[in-house]
């Protein structure tokens, strides 16, 4: 049992956060201090809603990479609803954000699900789609702060037990995730669609239906997060989380995520996106310049992987799997 | 350009299924039709110089287009060929700081191509990664290093030698990139569909274990794919390099991408097992007119990625739709 628990994915990755934190701590005592790490938590907050999505699609196999095109053009839409009419409720707000982000992560779906398009072609066609409407609607204007009405913005700052909003939707979604995950019939679809298709077929799992479903909460999730953004940093252009899809990715791998699915928690997404968040915002306090960022994430990206192979290498299943994959 | 556009398809086709065949059909009726389009849309289309401008929308993106099909074909896939692009770019600005010539230049260039495919190359058959990740993380390092060297600065002051490899003509509007274009599509034409090895990719592609279980060497085939797709990042490194006479760590942004629709577009199926390199010459000229006819219209380049995108799918999506249709 000890032994399982010290040699699981999340334990490493724990141990990895806390050797990290202990470096970053031994020259910048701040740094670990409990406000900057709910600091630092509330900047990683978007990242952990995306990856919580991106990691239900990778479980079955898919891959979504129009999740930051998605929550720019939501982000663009709620802005721009909010320049119109600026006293409108933010619940109708967040309903029409989460609203507009299914909408577009639906059909996703039912590309992957009704034509059986690739997965990957589908959402690098989407994502270049979703930019391209943004600039469409907002004629590649900024929607700048002094437009947005102060509920608007306000909305992800508001303190409630001491953390922001924003904080508090990304640890209900970490909760509620892991919950679905573990104790649905539709959470554990998902690790059978993906863990091995054809089995989760004669089990009567619709592998198709299953991946709709991933793609349709991944989009919801980025719709949300695109108003969290827009009002946090009180900006919307066509723009905004460029790359951020890559960076989702890489929360997913570092966090244990297998690329060929039916592998991953929620907590490992989370971990994963921590540990990222972490080394972004601790570069500028041991001042390293912000230009090392990429190659450092990189870097991560490969060691993770490398360590998540060596962990579950099992000549004979990876061989199945790849005959598998490939008939 | 049109002639070309027919000539090198009929010089290529081989006898594959009758499905491809049609694939390749539907995709030169499309460019057809957006070359007839475009001709009446603007009236500055159908001109020589024009034209031959055009071709550097996609010259570049399609040498390396042509050693990523393979490398789809044979079941995995590269998403570090613009970083590969910008950190070979990099090597040479640095080079030409230290006073490299032209021709250490492109050795540097071509060098840190191949170095880059064999880092991917190992990663993935020595060590048996998934090869999207691996090249997902190879993407930020090596355009990390980039940026880690240049930071906010530019590299400049590339010798006139070398700008001809981007801005030269080797007959009236035919540029030097083009006839590098048609040679490369040239080779990996009859790389793919002439030769043992191309057979093997196709092997690769459709049954890994069954090409393994027939004496193929699959993994060192790949590992070579990874150095091809380096390389040709590399002749695109100096080729683009060369064209904008300047190096920022930003260049080539996005490409992996483009260089993947056009491959799709081509026909290559993402899966592996099947495609062609005709069909990947098509989507080339495809993506470039499109582009090109756009952008003669005052279509901004968001716009026209829009209708990139649309035609990834739309192009994949219709025949699908139109056989659900048929059966019902």
């Amino acid at each position: 049992m000890l032994k399982r628990l010290i040699s699981s994915r999340e334990a490493l990755l724990v141990g990895a956060i806390a050797v990290l934190l202990v470096l970053i701590s031994s020259r910048f005592p701040g740094f670990v201090a409990p406000s900057n790490l709910a600091n630092v938590f509330n900047d990683t907050s978007p990242l952990i809603l995306l990856a919580i999505g991106q990691m239900i699609v990778i479980l079955t196999k898919c891959i979504d990479l129009s999740v930051a095109a998605n929550l720019a053009l939501t982000g663009m839409v709620v802005s721009m609803v909010n320049v119109v009419a600026p006293d409108l409720p933010i619940v109708v707000i967040l309903v029409i954000a989460t609203g507009l982000g299914t909408l577009l992560g639906m059909f996703n779906g039912i590309l992957v699900w009704k034509l059986a398009i690739p997965p990957i072609v589908v959402t690098l066609g989407t994502m270049t789609i979703f930019r391209g409407f943004i600039f469409l609607l907002s004629d590649g204007k900024w929607v700048n702060s002094h437009e947005m009405s102060e509920g608007f913005k306000a909305f992800p700052r508001a303190e409630v037990l001491g953390l922001p909003v924003l904080s508090w939707i990304a640890i209900i979604a970490v909760i509620l995730f892991s919950v679905v995950m573990a104790r649905t019939t539709l959470g554990r679809a998902f690790y059978a669609a993906g863990g091995n298709p054809h089995a989760a077929t004669y089990a009567g799992i619709n592998v198709g239906r299953t991946q709709f479903w991933a793609f349709t909460i991944s989009g919801a999730l980025a719709g949300l997060t695109g108003y969290l953004w827009v009002s946090r940093f009180a900006v919307a252009y066509v723009d905004i989380a460029g790359g951020f899809e890559l960076d989702v990715v890489a929360a997913c791998v570092i966090g244990g995520v297998s690329i060929m699915g039916g592998i991953g928690t929620v907590v490992g997404a989370l971990l994963g996106a921590l540990f990222l968040g972490i080394i972004k915002n601790a570069l500028p306090v041991v001042d390293i310049s912000p230009f090392w960022q990429l190659a450092i994430s990189g870097a991560a990206i490969i060691i993770a992987v490398a360590l998540n192979a060596q962990a579950n290498r099992k000549k004979g299943r990876i061989i199945l799997k790849r005959a598998e994959h490939a008939t | 350009m049109s002639t070309t556009d027919r000539a090198i398809p009929d010089r290529l086709r081989s006898p594959l299924e009758q499905r491809l065949k049609s694939w390749e059909t539907l995709l030169l009726a499309v460019a057809v039709a957006i070359f007839v389009a475009n001709s009446f849309a603007s009236p500055y289309f159908l001109n020589a110089w024009n034209l031959s401008d055009a071709t550097f929308n996609f010259t570049e993106k399609a040498m390396i287009a042509f050693a990523m099909a393979l490398l789809i074909i044979s079941g995995e896939i590269d998403l570090s060929v613009a970083s590969i692009i910008a950190l070979a770019s990099t090597a040479m600005g640095a080079a030409v700081q230290m006073g490299v010539g032209t021709p250490g230049l492109v050795l540097v260039g071509l060098g840190v191509g191949l170095l880059c495919g064999a880092f991917n190359g190992v990663l993935v058959t020595r060590f048996g990664l998934p090869s999207i990740v691996v090249t997902i993380g190879t993407m930020s390092l090596f355009r990390g290093i980039s940026f880690i060297v240049l930071g906010d600065q530019a590299f400049r002051g590339y010798p006139a030698s070398f700008s001809w490899f981007g801005q030269g003509y080797v007959w009236w509007v035919i540029s030097f990139e083009f006839v590098l274009f048609g040679v490369i599509a040239v080779i990996y034409g009859i790389l793919l569909h002439k030769t043992n090895f191309g057979r093997a990719v196709y092997a690769i592609g459709n049954n890994p274990t069954g090409a393994m279980f027939s004496g193929i060497r699959v993994q060192r085939i790949k590992f070579i794919l990874f150095l091809l797709t380096g390389l040709m990042s590399g002749v695109a490194a100096i080729c683009l390099t060369a064209r904008l006479g300047s190096t920022r760590p930003s260049i080539a942004t996005g490409w992996e991408l483009e260089v993947v629709t056009m491959v799709v577009l081509g026909g290559v199926s993402i899966l592996g097992g099947s495609g062609t390199i005709v069909g990947v010459v098509i989507a080339a000229f495809v993506m470039g007119l499109v582009t090109f006819g756009l952008g003669l219209l005052n279509v901004p380049g968001i716009v026209m990625s829009i209708v990139v995108g649309a035609l990834l799918i739309g192009v994949i999506a219709l025949p699908r739709l139109w056989t659900m249709w048929r059966t019902g």
